[in-house]
């Protein structure tokens, strides 16, 4: 039985696969619309979400399945005080696969102990989100046409925001890469990212804090947000949070074909004007996210259409 | 100083100078019901100075915690006055509750009874992570 925790347990085979897979699903969805006929998601927010809790249902939807879960910790009990182990062994007894998001690091991985149904981690803490990573991965495939040989921007906070780290371990298994590293010197990639990761597989980077100097090189530009939620120190949110803003302005030099991505929720770190920009992906991007937790539903569930 | 040497036990040759309190401890060694010596800032030609355990019978070790502790320590089994084995550790790949995550945001802060546990993902560096969260261990000597 297989479980997805972290997006580096998928080799580059698999992550083709899903996407050929995802592919095909937009491609043909009739096809797909009965073939988790009988299933059941469960969705368990132990942390407020829209777009991820609601992706996975819709995925399971699409797919013909059915879906039950809560929506934060308060509606389940774990409020009264209940173990993550034991709060999975008892939903495992109900659906035939979890999809969690846990306020914690590794919660997911406590998860995948008990349930007894594959378990896909929707996020836990600053930690991971594999499924993120999945729908940027599709994002970046269909606008670019390739993983090899591309120049990534990664702006904003990339100390914290946990896409960008699982983003960067993904990509860098791809030839040719070089990522330029955009953040103000409080929000830096963590060390052991650097070091473990791009020293250790000699992957080019730069480390700036200039968006517009950056600008002209990128062929992907992945923006994020700082999220206040991972301050311990309002007042060191509040210093940092406007630090990038993406505008027209700043894309005028940029390549004509560059692809931005943002994770979303945006807050104001892209203005509203760059929507209509042919190079906001942003929003195919959370479709895409979809159709690819539809095919990761399929491969753990190990259904074949 | 002249310490006897044991018929029956165990020692702990080469400890890293200033460490051998810390396995004393980690190791529970005070409560053991048998003879035990300390020896700290030894002579050592190999390491200039060093701790070394004496202890007076012989006893399950756990070479994973000693191994993470401190890598270069030989364990010495004395049977009948006589040297019976010597093991040379290595960093072991895992090592669970020896040492507590303290990342406030990683599971094991809140989740019962969860083993605290370190995968080595860097044997040249001796760096360990926690399987839940990848924080960094404390470094070895700082615990």
């Amino acid at each position: 039985m297989r479980n997805l925790i972290d997006i580096m347990e998928l080799s580059t085979d698999e992550l083709q696969e899903l996407i050929v897979q995802a592919t095909d699903i937009i491609e043909n969805p009739k096809k797909y619309a009965e073939s988790c006929r009988g299933k059941k998601l469960a969705t368990l927010f132990f942390e407020p979400s829209t777009r991820t809790r609601l992706s996975f249902e819709a995925a399971m939807y699409e797919l013909g399945g059915n879906v039950i879960g809560f929506s934060d910790a308060g509606s389940s009990s774990a409020a009264k005080g209940e173990s993550v182990a034991d709060t999975v062994r008892t939903v495992g007894c109900y659906a035939d696969i979890i999809a969690m998001r846990h306020p914690k690091e590794g919660a997911p991985l406590v998860a995948t102990r008990t349930a007894g149904v594959p378990v896909i981690n929707a996020g836990d803490g600053g930690h991971n989100h594999p499924t993120q990573t999945l729908a940027d991965l599709l994002t970046i495939y269909r606008e670019k046409g390739r993983f090899e040989g591309l120049t990534i921007g990664l702006c904003g906070d990339l100390k914290f925001g946990r896409t960008v780290h699982s983003l960067l371990c993904a990509m860098s298994r791809y030839a040719d890469m070089k990522f330029i590293l955009i953040s103000p010197e409080e929000l830096k990639v963590p060390r052991y990212l650097i070091t473990d990761v791009l020293d250790a597989k000699h992957i080019a980077y730069e480390e700036v804090t200039s968006l517009e100097d950056a600008m002209p090189t990128l062929d992907v530009l992945y923006m994020t947000r700082v999220q206040r939620e991972r301050f311990f120190n309002e007042a060191d949110y509040v210093r940092l949070k406007d630090t990038y803003i993406l505008t027209p302005e700043k894309l005028r030099t940029a390549k004509p074909d560059l692809a931005i991505l943002h994770p979303l929720p945006r807050v104001n770190e892209i203005s509203v004007a760059v929507d209509k920009d042919p190079r906001a992906c942003y929003f195919k991007q959370v479709l895409y996210g979809k159709f690819m937790r539809m095919a990761l539903i399929l491969k753990l569930l190990e259904v074949e259409v | 100083m002249i310490i006897g040497q044991i018929r029956n036990g165990i020692v702990l040759d080469h400890i890293t100078a200033g460490r051998g309190m810390d396995i004393y401890r980690i190791l529970r060694l005070g409560e053991l019901n048998c003879t035990i010596a300390m020896i700290e800032n030894a002579e050592s030609v190999k390491m200039g100075r060093k701790d070394i355990i004496k202890v007076g019978k012989v006893i399950d070790l756990d070479f994973d915690v000693l191994g993470y502790i401190d890598p270069g320590i030989t364990v010495n089994v004395i049977q009948d006055g006589k040297l019976a084995k010597r093991e040379h550790l290595n960093l072991p790949e895992t090592v669970r509750d020896i040492i507590r995550c303290k990342n406030p945001r990683c599971i094991t802060s809140i989740e019962q009874e969860l083993r605290h546990e370190f995968r080595l993902v860097d044997r040249e560096r001796k760096l360990y992570r926690c399987i839940y969260c990848e924080s960094a261990a404390p470094k070895l000597g700082t615990f």
